[in-house]
């Protein structure tokens, strides 16, 4: 069974503590149960279930430290991990940025279970798929997607009696729409942790409106447009920059977030007085683990207030060394906005480009955090607040810090389908100036 | 959302050791040497196969592998990780009424697998009731009992810990001693023990190994706040640890001194060469966008085929069925009904899964086919695509061309790129006489940003070095380089070719593709090639 009771995962994390001699020891068993359906050209292509639990035992002597990881549970078994990792912790090298363990800790639970995504079955799955199919295949329209849902348990403990056991579940739904002459494209994907309000038939709408839409689409000019970025769109370039608010790379002086002359951006307002980024591990629609990686409790930490640096992620080490209090690493990123929808934005933009999804975005230049990318599955031109006509794609060059000092208005934040380090819930949001640098003949 | 990212978004406890693409137990070092005997594996194989047929299958193949993994992660004079994983079980693949199905375990009985070979079965018989048209599968003989291994001379699973450590830190030290403010060093060490067996008759035994060692150097000029980096100019390869003995003989210097690295890597040398040029980078003049000839080295243009030409040839991309993820392909079917003009007539691309050295060679394809070369582009005409067993008769082919590949046991196989290279110039033509020939260009090496759109037509490419020409001589670095194109355009300009003499490989070590993703590893090959009246735009910025 890859979802351990409390009770089941507590025996088995205190017996390997108890196995082990080194100085210090933390256990951590992660289990999951991941199904995934994916179909193409209207017709389902792969499905599958994968179960997995593993057992990851961390020791160390002084500041030599050796890991292992096994995936049964006998008693022979549990002492052989024990031993292979305190093996390889005498083979290492001393790590001159070792920190110990944590010490005892009390986590405040976060609501990151839902029974009801716990509970699909691969007919869930082949339902979904086949309401994503169906009313394509009537349309002949066709069908790409994927859906991918899984629940997991994470429990450790170590030899200073810290311990830790919390469940959750997820799901992560997209779907490419194209026409069968290949001339338009449309996306929409979905992301949450309670299936309860998911409706496929209602998203696989939006994707094929947009493939129709999108026919015959006509060439603007490159060149510096209003653009209102949905969410998922906009989610890409800037879960990019979230990752480079890292203290030690900007005490290093290789951030964005560098001053010349030495030292970090803290306390500067780097970006629109509207820009306002959060974690939050116990938000109530996008609740993580309340601990990270090394069992550190996450806190509620305020990157950006109004515009102005207020904090930055500080490794255990960099925030010793630094003389700062190390919160636990965070597992999500909101950002802040308004009330309105994107329809709302469109509604009330003169002239304007709506991008619905984002591409293949690399950085160019970390020193500005200049990225690259282009614009996917349903570009439109706005005027008088109507779509007036589809848009062939754009390649931008645009750096989300200066986006994000060219701001109209944002909307409402949503949760968006996210591939990084973070989950998120982002605005829609109408910028001036966005950058396309070059027009894509790609539909 | 990928399994990763599921428990990385999760919070996974202490101590865990996933790193990009891989799961596995950890392992102490010197158990990367044992492999499984393939008495052992045949008999597992054997399990499976009559399994299969006995509940329905019409085929079965069935895959027992072990990867094995070596991470060495420093920088500066600290060893930051040490990483061994290993990861062992059987993949079982079959058609029953027309379908595929599949099933794995890690449980490395005779029971285990027979039983992952009856719930394939099953798996499939309830995917065949949904399915439009049944899997055609392109003949293949079997090939008996079969082995191949990658032709190494050191294999790096053997070598100590304590030697990689000693190279890393020294190469560290060396760059901190020219100069650099800091240095990230890493080697990636791959070895897949893989066999093959299928009802077809094949039983195929496979050593792997594949070898990578990156580093990135960065200078940063406090006063100004400015930072600049530049990455190692290695090739990730199909080799065993003599790849890092740094021949000599396997140096290739351009007229302005940069050296470049064949069949060896001196990674000291590289590393101090590098905190030189990321100091000289810091101080460069900014390019003046325009239009450029462009003289791109080897280690660079490989990233430009295997994004331009290597993806948007892979058949199944074509079809459609990577369309909600890597995307589709302007190079359609009616393409290659028409011999279309992908580039310059000079231009001839082949794909390959047997050059000594590459990162895709292997003796056969993980569907039991044997290894080859074909044409993919031939005087700038598009004339094939990369197919597996079920895609050929979509061709016309008979046969498959063998780019199978699963980056576990535990994930099935499906299309993959194979080496895909530029054949080199056949004219006598070196590196000092090309660029002796451009009066207004730019000379790029290494690998930079990289970003194409979904059909493969609108790409924008940096690079790690970047070097001026003005008429016929490289005068100074320049910096904040980029250019876009659209494919064919592009390669429509690609007037000459050096020979034989310059050619090198390039490799890409981690490339993704599938939903859920897998990772595979290839190579490409040029020799160092110009491109006439490229669009190039300056990416500075200023955050004010």
């Amino acid at each position: 069974m890859a979802i351990m009771t409390e009770a089941e995962a507590r025996t088995i994390l205190e017996k390997v503590v108890a196995l082990s001699t080194a100085d210090e020891c933390t256990a951590s068993l992660t289990g999951s149960t991941e199904g995934n359906i994916r179909f193409a050209l209207n017709n389902v292509s792969t499905s599958g279930v994968v179960d997995n639990v593993d057992l990851a035992v961390r020791v160390a002597f002084g500041r030599r430290v050796g890991s292992a990881t096994i995936n049964e549970f006998s008693d022979a078994a549990l002492a052989r991990v024990v031993q292979r990792a305190e093996a390889l912790a005498k083979l290492a090298p001393e790590n001159p940025e070792f920190v110990p363990a944590v010490g005892k800790q009390t986590y405040r639970p976060t609501n990151t279970f839902s029974q009801a995504t716990a509970a699909i079955t691969p007919e869930t799955r082949a339902g979904i798929a086949r309401a994503s199919i169906e009313p394509c295949r009537a349309q002949k329209l066709v069908a790409a997607g994927f859906l991918e849902d899984g629940q997991s348990f994470v429990a450790f403990a170590n030899s200073n009696g810290n311990f830790g056991y919390q469940r959750a579940t997820q799901m992560d739904y997209t779907c490419t729409v194209r026409t069968d002459d290949g001339r338009g494209s449309g996306w929409v994907g979905t992301n949450l942790q309670d299936i309860g309000g998911f409706d496929a038939g209602r998203d696989v709408n939006i994707a094929m409106r947009k493939a129709s839409a999108s026919v015959d689409a006509q060439a603007l000019e490159p060149g510096k447009y209003t653009v209102i970025l949905e969410p998922a769109a906009a989610a890409g370039l800037i879960g990019f920059m979230a990752r480079f608010f890292d203290a030690r790379q900007a005490d290093e002086g290789r951030s964005f977030l560098s001053k010349a002359g030495g030292g970090n951006k803290l306390g500067e307002q780097v970006y629109d007085p509207r820009v306002t980024l959060v974690c939050d591990p116990a938000h109530p629609e996008l609740a993580v683990m309340p601990w990270d990686e090394d069992g550190v409790p996450r806190e509620r930490q305020t990157l950006v207030d109004k515009g102005r640096v207020t904090d930055l992620f500080y490794s255990r080490f960099w925030a010793q060394k630094q003389g700062k209090k190390a919160a636990g690493q965070p597992g999500n990123l909101i950002m802040s906005g308004g009330t309105k929808s994107t329809a709302d934005l469109v509604r009330e933009t003169q002239r304007g480009v709506l991008v619905t999804r984002t591409w293949y975005i690399r950085m160019v230049d970390p020193q500005t955090v200049l990225l690259t990318g282009l614009t996917r599955d349903g570009t439109f031109y706005i005027e008088n607040g109507q779509i007036k006509y589809p848009l062939k794609n754009f390649r931008f060059n645009e750096s989300p810090v200066i986006m994000l000092n060219n701001i109209d208005e944002l909307g409402r934040p949503v949760r968006v389908n996210t591939e990084g380090r973070f989950q998120m819930m982002i605005p829609p949001m109408r910028l001036r100036d966005f950058t396309f640098t070059s027009l894509s003949d790609a539909v | 959302m990928d399994r990763r990212q599921f428990l990385a978004a999760c919070g996974i406890g202490a101590g865990g050791v996933l790193l990009p693409g891989f799961t596995g137990r950890a392992i102490a070092a010197e158990q990367l040497v044992e492999p499984i005997e393939a008495a052992v594996k045949r008999r597992l194989a054997d399990a499976g196969l009559g399994a299969a047929t006995e509940a329905g299958a019409s085929y079965c193949d069935v895959r027992v592998g072990r990867y094995m993994r070596q991470f060495v992660l420093t920088r500066e004079a600290t060893v930051q990780n040490v990483v061994n994983t290993e990861s062992t079980g059987c993949g079982v693949r079959v058609i029953a009424d027309g379908a595929w199905g599949f099933a794995a375990t890690n449980t490395m009985t005779t029971d285990a697998v027979a039983q992952a070979a009856r719930l394939a079965v099953a798996i499939a018989k309830a995917n065949a009731k949904s399915q439009t048209a049944p899997v055609r599968l392109a003949p293949a003989q079997g090939v008996g009992e079969v082995s191949w291994r990658t032709p190494i001379q050191r294999n790096a699973m053997a070598v100590p810990l304590k030697e990689k450590a000693d190279l890393l830190l020294g190469v560290n030290a060396a760059a901190m001693g020219a100069g650099a403010s800091f240095v990230n060093s890493s080697l990636f060490l791959v070895n897949e023990q893989k066999y093959f067996a299928s009802t077809d008759g094949s039983y195929v035994d496979q050593d792997v190994h594949r070898i990578w060692a990156p580093f990135t150097v960065t200078a940063i000029d406090k006063a100004s706040g400015k930072f600049r980096s530049r990455e190692g100019l290695s090739a990730p390869m199909g080799m065993g640890y003599e790849y890092l003995a740094g021949n000599a003989a396997d140096k290739v210097t351009s007229p302005n001194g940069v050296i470049s690295y064949d069949k060896s890597y001196d990674m000291r040398e590289d590393a101090v060469a590098a905190a030189r040029q990321a100091q000289e980078k810091l101080k460069a003049p900014s390019v003046k966008p325009g239009r450029y000839d462009l003289v791109l080295d080897p280690n660079h243009l490989g990233l430009t085929i295997h994004e331009s030409v290597g993806h948007p040839l892979e058949l199944d991309r074509v079809l459609g069925y990577e369309a909600n993820y890597a995307g589709t392909s302007f190079a359609t079917l009616d393409k290659r009904q028409a011999r279309f003009q992908y580039g310059s007539d000079i231009v001839n691309i082949v794909a390959d899964k047997t050059q000594p050295g590459s990162l895709g060679a292997v003796g056969y394809d993980d569907e039991g086919i044997k290894t080859k070369q074909w044409p993919l582009i031939e005087k700038g005409k598009l004339v094939d695509y990369q197919a597996t067993r079920d895609q050929a008769h979509i061709l016309g082919k008979t046969a498959s061309d063998g780019c199978s590949y699963a980056d576990s046991w535990s994930t099935v196989q499906f299309q993959r790129m194979p080496n895909v290279s530029l054949q080199p110039g056949t004219n006598g033509l070196s590196l000092a006489d090309m660029i002796g020939g451009v009066d207004n260009g730019i000379y790029i090496l290494g690998r930079g940003s990289f970003s194409i759109d979904q059909q493969r037509y609108n790409a924008q490419f940096g690079g790690t070095l970047f070097y001026e020409i003005k008429n016929g001589k490289i005068t100074q670095p320049i910096e904040d380089v980029a250019y876009q194109m659209r494919t064919p355009e592009f390669w429509a300009a690609c007037s000459a070719i050096c020979d034989q003499r310059d050619y090198r490989l390039f490799g890409s070590f981690f490339d993704g593709k599938g939903q859920p993703s897998q990772v595979s590893a290839v190579s490409h090959g040029s020799a160092t090639t110009r491109f006439d009246g490229i669009n190039v735009i300056n990416t500075a910025r200023s955050l004010g």
